[in-house]
């Protein structure tokens, strides 16, 4: 099966129900093992016990962007290549990525209260994530006021490439402007600065959440693909009786 | 293992992460059965696909 068969929805709908059981089988072993990892880790020197947060913080943390960089991709489909499923996976990646920066940003004021003394701080690496998830639901809201689906599309992508322009904005941040925030320790020049001990748990947990992210959202496409075959079926139903 | 005098937060924050992944998990598989049941619907009243295929076939 060739990239160009997967825009054939119904050929994406069969692919979907080979993988999917697949995936969620993978997410569920790297997870578990991620879990046991971040359990048995040692304690932080400065931060003791609450380092722990950081293997479910930073995946979700990285999530958030990622997720709102797929649906770039995607909305470029959507507005040069007019790919049949590019809004399809836009629209299907938008809750899931709202959810995983809703959890970064929790997940980051539960660690920040005893690291900090703050729950919040408006700093330029926390201000910048908020935008990202009133920016994930603008475009959640948007999908939904607007009745026509190619209309919705459109507007929806335009959206999307204009709110990417917060994504390096965000990645940044820490090193542009002063912020409470650490800088990068993971991904930055000169390789990580986290001891092995907390990385390998910490990458384990972030491929597990990326396979959770492709797990779900394979299966909202799959429901929004279906979402639409209901629609256009009731269209055909309301032209027929009409007739 | 001792989660020390901030266990609160570490426990809340675990809690959190998975009481949202559950959400997300259950209200993708409601919508899925959700979807089927108005194809069904859709297929017993009689409407067909352009391709002639039934309306929960892939």
């Amino acid at each position: 099966m060739t990239l160009i068969d997967l825009a054939n929805p119904s050929k994406f709908l069969a692919l979907t129900a080979r993988v999917l059981p697949w995936l969620a089988g993978a997410t569920a072993i790297l997870l578990l093992v991620g879990l046991y990892q971040a359990a048995v880790a040692p304690d932080d020197y400065q931060q003791g016990a609450t380092v722990k947060i950081m293997f479910i913080h930073v995946p979700n943390a990285w999530l958030s962007m990622f997720v709102w960089g797929v649906m770039s991709i995607a909305a470029l489909g959507t507005l040069v290549w007019r790919h049949p499923l590019a809004d399809v996976a836009a629209k299907a990646a938008a809750p899931i990525g709202a959810a995983f920066t809703f959890l970064a940003l929790v997940t980051g004021s539960l660690w920040g209260r005893p690291m900090w003394g703050t729950y919040w701080e408006w700093d330029a690496r926390l201000t910048s994530v908020l935008i990202l998830f009133l920016m994930y639901l603008g475009l959640m809201a948007l999908w939904r006021a607007v009745e026509d689906p190619s209309r919705a599309a459109r507007a929806a992508a335009v959206l999307t490439l204009v709110g990417a322009i917060n994504l390096p904005i965000i990645k940044f941040s820490v090193d542009w402007w002063n912020t409470l925030h650490q800088p990068a320790s993971v991904m930055r020049m000169g390789g990580p600065s986290l001891d092995n001990a907390f990385l390998i748990p910490l990458l384990v947990m972030a491929v597990g959440f990326s396979l959770l992210f492709m797990t779900l959202h394979l299966a909202a496409m799959r429901n929004e693909i279906l979402r639409r075959r209901v629609r256009s079926l009731q269209m055909m139903q309301a032209s027929q009786q009409a007739a | 293992m001792s989660l020390g005098p901030y266990a609160s937060f570490i426990v809340t924050s675990y809690a959190l992460v998975a009481a949202i992944v559950l959400i997300l998990i259950g209200w993708i598989a409601l919508d899925y059965r959700h979807q089927k049941e108005r194809l069904r619907e859709l297929e017993a009243s009689g409407v067909a696909r352009r391709s002639g295929r039934q309306a929960t076939e892939i």
